[in-house]
């Protein structure tokens, strides 16, 4: 059974959200991966105005490729996440709410998603194809001269995504793992 | 002496891009629908179900099976009785440029590793150059991934830590990487030769069908054996549980030093690409 999310994802609604969930995410969200993360960051370590608004949103990790002609955008499924470790913490404490990757986080940023009540999605890593077509809107809001890593502004419908780590800090990599174990024997 | 003009190379190494970013080879999908069917875990089998549509789409639509169209690494097997005419390597080069402009790929190369700014086409290529006997020209593109290329572990081992300290490294450098390579991964391993040897050779196992075992019955053996040691872990695909952590170990040996056992493991995700042409 799968849960429906329309953004901005509040604090009611990630609340009720848990590890091992298999949601579809509808609404506007952000891309974003190594090179905007450093300039985001960068930005607020100087005090200056982000060019995306973060309360209450959520950052998608991918580059996607070129779209064809006729298509919104060329496959787009996540990246790994934890090359943005470094940076998601700060994101969070000023209202990040949501990211969309795939893989381990760091305890840092697992204790920064508990303190703020944030989620961290997975979508299907090598999905590309599938996941390009969930996404109906896109145009580059930051940083054009990033190529695939710039900041484009995504509206998406029944994005498929399952919630890796609940805003508690449950984890599915470390339950769904130890569940198969322990099935098998 | 056989003459083959450079611009061939080029129209053929452009082709291959495009090919081997959209088409999964036919053994990779073989061997997920085939997991797929022995999957005993339910989210599990979710996940491959989710995979195998992809790879759909991306056949019916030409489209890249995944985003990251990867670094293009180039593998010329060249005939010692070939002549080329021109520069074989601009020719690779202007074929990858050709290729990932024109196909709609991704770009993801960055001219320096440090001041990282993106070559814009893709360029330069990740050229691996075999003399071999004959006149024929093999070509062979197999664009790589870096999520995968990140859990890729490489380790110079003793002589005294043996078979068992190769079995254990690659069974450590799989539990590591979990969930961040997009398994059901491949795993090429190569054994022996020297530091850079040994991973040119985990990188060329990965070019060999994932439905096809060692020509020496030992690692043929080994490789059986690592597959079920490796999907013991419960990893499974894409890191939620499961039997299906990965489609097949490849291993690939080289002669080596008396003292030494080098031993890299190079991981590949589900999107195995690779696509081979014959001039």
């Amino acid at each position: 059974m799968e849960k429906r999310i329309t953004t901005p994802l509040t604090l009611e609604k990630t609340k009720d959200l848990h590890c091992g969930d298999n949601v579809l995410i509808s609404g506007v969200i952000y891309t974003g991966r190594d090179a905007a993360h450093k300039r985001l960051c960068e930005l607020l370590a100087e005090g200056k105005e982000l060019p995306i608004d973060v309360t209450d949103a959520i950052i998608y990790y991918v580059g996607p490729a070129p779209a064809q002609p006729g298509q919104v955008i060329g496959s787009a499924g996540p990246t790994t996440s934890y090359r943005m470790d470094a940076y998601a913490p700060d994101l969070l404490n000023i209202g990040l709410k949501g990211m969309i990757g795939k893989g381990k986080r760091n305890e840092a940023v697992v204790n920064a998603m508990k303190e703020n009540g944030a989620v961290y999605f997975g979508a299907i890593g090598g999905a590309g194809a599938l996941l390009a077509k969930c996404i109906k809107k896109a145009e580059v809001v930051a940083y054009e001269d990033l190529g695939a890593e710039a900041i484009r502004r995504l509206e998406v419908e029944d994005l498929p995504a399952v919630v890796i780590i609940d805003s508690e800090g449950n984890n599915l990599y470390e339950q769904g793992r130890a569940e198969y174990l322990s099935m098998e024997k | 002496m056989r003459e083959i003009k450079a611009t061939d190379i080029t129209k053929i190494v452009r082709d291959l891009c495009i090919d081997a970013n959209c088409h999964l080879p036919g053994d990779v999908k073989e061997a997920i629908t085939t997991c797929r069917a022995c999957e005993p875990f339910p989210i599990a089998q979710t996940v491959l179900g989710k995979i195998e549509e992809n790879f759909q789409i991306a056949d019916t639509d030409n489209v890249p099976i995944c985003q990251d169209t990867g670094l293009a690494c180039v593998f010329l097997e060249i005939g010692q009785d070939v002549h080329i005419d021109g520069n074989l390597k601009d020719a690779v080069n202007e074929g990858v440029r050709q290729g990932y402009v024109e196909g709609f790929l991704r770009k993801s190369c960055v001219k320096d590793p440090i001041d990282r700014v993106n070559t814009g086409d893709n360029t330069p290529a990740v050229l691996y150059i075999d003399l071999v006997p004959g006149d024929q020209v093999k070509i062979t593109v197999a664009p790589k991934g870096f999520g995968s290329e990140n859990m890729s572990q490489i380790k110079m081992l003793k002589p005294s830590d043996g078979l068992q300290g190769v079995k254990d490294f690659i069974v450590k450098v799989v539990e590591e990487a979990g969930p961040n390579p997009c398994p059901p991964i491949v795993v090429g391993v190569g054994i022996g030769g020297t530091f850079d040897k040994a991973a040119y050779l985990a990188k060329k196992a990965l070019m060999r069908p994932v439905d096809e075992r060692s020509e020496n019955p030992f690692y043929a053996e080994l490789e059986k054996e690592m597959l079920e040691k490796v999907n013991a872990l419960g990893i499974g695909p894409q890191g939620f549980g499961g039997k299906t952590t990965a489609l097949a170990v490849n291993i690939e040996t080289l002669p080596t030093h008396i003292a030494g056992l080098p031993c890299a493991v190079n991981i590949n995700c589900h999107v195995t690409r690779h696509k081979s042409a014959v001039l």
